[in-house]
């Protein structure tokens, strides 16, 4: 055990919300067949010409990566909210923002880095350049962590509520379209070749932002979700 | 903090104060709205290009206006009774939503009925008409958020927190889609934009405004003071005005 | 850890009250408690005890009054007294998929200094050792609420609120828990117990509310 106290909370928690992550392989499995699925539609309403596909393709992966975080943030809180943990997460002296980000960067591993590797998977598989995976592998390295960060406060709010599940969504896009706008542009600009340095700049703003302000926004809503 | 306007802060003194303000409210509106709609309709010259068809700028762009303000007060308000924990507040802010996402559905309605005679769609991607529909989706969040908790001053906190962070991102919103609408129209001028404002619209426009705002001010006022006989149904004070009302009624 | 903080520390709720559901739960709660001492809190279902403990260890707020913790408002002094006191919930607060020495591996780093009962010790403590290793799913609830329980032991807080700490418990785990809390108290901790069990610890000096 290491002797800083908070390197080790930190530590400790990502360590247990990953062995969670990988003990409940099945959920993490259903996330990403959710996506594969959501993705598969498109192709199926809009035909399969293999342009067209290229053409949507980064607004199809960044709408389904959308839809499969959204349903996995449940995962957050809910469990550790029934069994009474989470309580004692509040209840700890260590600053429960800590705690927070250690959570929100398991979530991030264990949903939004096999959402990259699948994108990138289909990238290839729908014949994209290399412009084009390079520009949608920066966009979804940059803009998955903020999916889990501002996840992480919404979802802090819904936690335990009858109708979460579907009041969660409700919430959270709008606040996600943003991102969603720039990235997209990002791929697009890069498929025809022009630069999106621009683009990039603007979803860095919203992650640095969003790391700023998300984690205090999470804790305040526990504390209130508590009493 | 606020001196005198402090003993309102109470929920039993708030409940009379918007009892007897509400009315002179709710004449300051009608009164407005008269002379608005008169100087909108009638006197204001209709535009060369748009015909008459351009004077529902008069209730759009008021309710475009409102229902950024609403939500700026929501927020505002929501921040005030979670920091100070003051009840009237949460309630304003509760009481706020609906007529907020009122005025955000009224104008995009009539961005819809302007688009329609003048380039036949009932819908156009515009930036400001984009943006006004998530802002549509801000607030319902907002409203289902609180009507899914139970415990109300739990429901207010938390609606607090979320409008807070729907603040923050609104300039972002606003932004972004102004950027994307640009990407997908080109950089022509917005359509929902009149052309330039003359001094007889803009007096019109400038009435029809401050009359939404006494409309909002004495729906708010009725709307917060049944959130709070609501809330404080269990209250001693609550009981005895409605004796008293039994009684006057009697 | 010095030995006055062991022998001088006192919890004083003052004039508290709670609404739940725009419902006055309770008012004009005021008690004091001191080293060496134990309150009970008894009452109906519903009545508002576990709601008071929640006060107490400063998840909720009141709507009137203050707790403090040796003279300061524990809103005030929140990381402190958050080191000071432990909180068992109903809720066992501990993970199922996890083994009884992973839980409390978890709660140790959740709470700090490291104390001089290892997790083990704990566990032996109250007679579980040999189920250390097996996930807590496969544990009865009885055995659930030990490990729980067994909180208390590896955590150097000086103040515990414990919710109804006797449920799921046979005849020898109460008495293991009753002889739990007078070593606490008999070593100058102080403890706030919600239950409905006579709780008779012979030489501590024990108050109680009762709640109707």
């Amino acid at each position: 055990m290491h002797t800083n106290p908070l390197y080790n909370v930190f530590t400790t928690m990502l360590k247990r919300d990953l062995f969670f992550g990988m003990r409940r392989s099945s959920e993490l499995a259903n996330s990403l067949i959710f996506f594969l699925i959501v993705v598969t539609m498109f192709p199926f309403v809009l035909g399969t010409e293999p342009a067209l596909l290229r053409d949507i393709y980064p607004g199809v992966i960044w709408v389904a990566a959308l839809l499969s975080v959204t349903m996995s943030l449940d995962r957050m809180f809910n469990s550790d909210f029934e069994d009474g943990t989470l309580e004692q997460m509040l209840l700890s002296q260590h600053p429960t923002t800590f705690i927070v980000m250690a959570k929100v960067v398991a979530h991030w591993l264990l949903t939004g880095v096999p959402l990259i590797i699948a994108s990138m998977f289909l990238g290839v598989i729908f014949g994209l350049s290399y412009e084009s995976l390079q520009a949608i592998l920066v966009t979804l390295l940059l803009g998955t962590p903020v999916l889990s960060l501002v996840g992480s406060a919404a979802t802090a709010l819904t936690v335990g509520l009858r109708g979460g599940a579907m009041l969660l969504p409700l919430i959270i896009l709008p606040l996600y379209i943003p991102l969603l706008i720039f990235s997209v542009a990002a791929v697009n600009n890069a498929s025809q070749g022009l630069g999106f340095t621009g683009e990039i700049y603007f979803i860095s703003a919203i992650l640095v932002l969003t790391i700023t302000l998300a984690p205090f926004a999470t804790v305040l809503s526990l504390r209130i979700r508590f009493g | 903090m606020f001196g005198k306007f402090d003993k309102y802060a109470a929920p039993e003194n708030f409940y009379l104060l918007s009892c007897k303000v509400v009315p002179w409210f709710a004449w300051a509106c009608v009164l407005l709205t008269i002379s608005g709609l008169a100087g909108g309709l009638f006197w204001s010259p209709p535009d060369y290009q748009q015909g008459e068809s351009v004077r529902i700028i008069y209730i759009h762009v008021p309710s475009a206006w409102m229902s950024i303000f609403i939500y700026m007060v929501m927020a505002s308000a929501g921040f005030v009774g979670f920091v100070w924990k003051v009840k009237i507040a949460d309630a304003i802010a509760r009481a706020s939503a609906p007529l907020g996402a009122s005025f955000t559905f009224l104008a995009l309605a009539t961005g819809s009925l302007w688009g329609k005679p003048m380039w036949g769609t009932w819908w156009v991607w515009d930036a400001r008409l984009t943006s006004e529909l998530i802002l549509l989706f801000l607030y319902l969040g907002y409203m289902a958020l609180q009507s899914a908790i139970e415990d109300r001053r739990m429901a207010a906190h938390a609606g607090a927190i979320l409008a807070m962070i729907g603040v923050v991102n609104i300039p972002i919103i606003h932004y972004s889609v102004e950027w994307w609408s640009t990407l997908h129209q080109g950089a022509t001028v917005s359509k929902m934009d009149a052309p330039s404002i003359h001094v007889s619209m803009l007096i019109p426009l400038l009435l029809m405004a401050f009359s939404f705002k006494c409309f909002y001010a004495s729906m708010v006022l009725v709307r917060a003071r049944s959130e709070i006989l609501m809330s404080e149904r269990n209250s001693s004070w609550a009981s005895k005005l409605a004796l008293k009302r039994d009684s006057q009624n009697a | 850890m010095n030995q006055q903080s062991i022998d001088n520390n006192s919890l004083f709720a003052e004039n508290l009250s709670c609404f739940r559901n725009e419902q006055l739960l309770f008012k004009e709660i005021n008690f004091n408690l001191s080293s060496g001492e134990v309150l009970q809190i008894e009452g109906t279902n519903g009545s508002g005890k576990t709601s008071l403990l929640r006060i107490l260890c400063g998840l909720a707020i009141p709507e009137e009054g203050k707790v403090s913790w040796n003279n300061q408002d524990i809103q005030d002094t929140r990381s402190q007294y958050l080191q000071d006191m432990h909180y068992i919930g109903h809720a066992n607060g501990i993970k199922a998929e996890l083994t009884p020495i992973e839980n409390l591996v978890v709660a140790q780093s959740l709470t700090n200094p490291i104390g001089d009962c290892s997790c083990r010790d704990a566990l032996a403590q109250m007679e579980i050792e040999e189920l250390a290793d097996v996930p807590v799913r496969k544990l009865s609830s009885g055995q659930r609420r030990r490990v729980a329980l067994s909180r208390l032991l590896i955590s150097e807080a000086r103040l515990w609120l414990v919710d109804e700490p006797f449920t799921s418990l046979d005849d020898g785990g109460r008495l293991l828990v009753k002889k739990m809390f007078e070593t606490h108290a008999s070593a100058g901790g102080l403890a706030v117990i919600v239950t409905h069990d006579p709780l008779e610890l012979p030489n501590i000096p024990f108050k109680k509310i009762t709640f109707n």
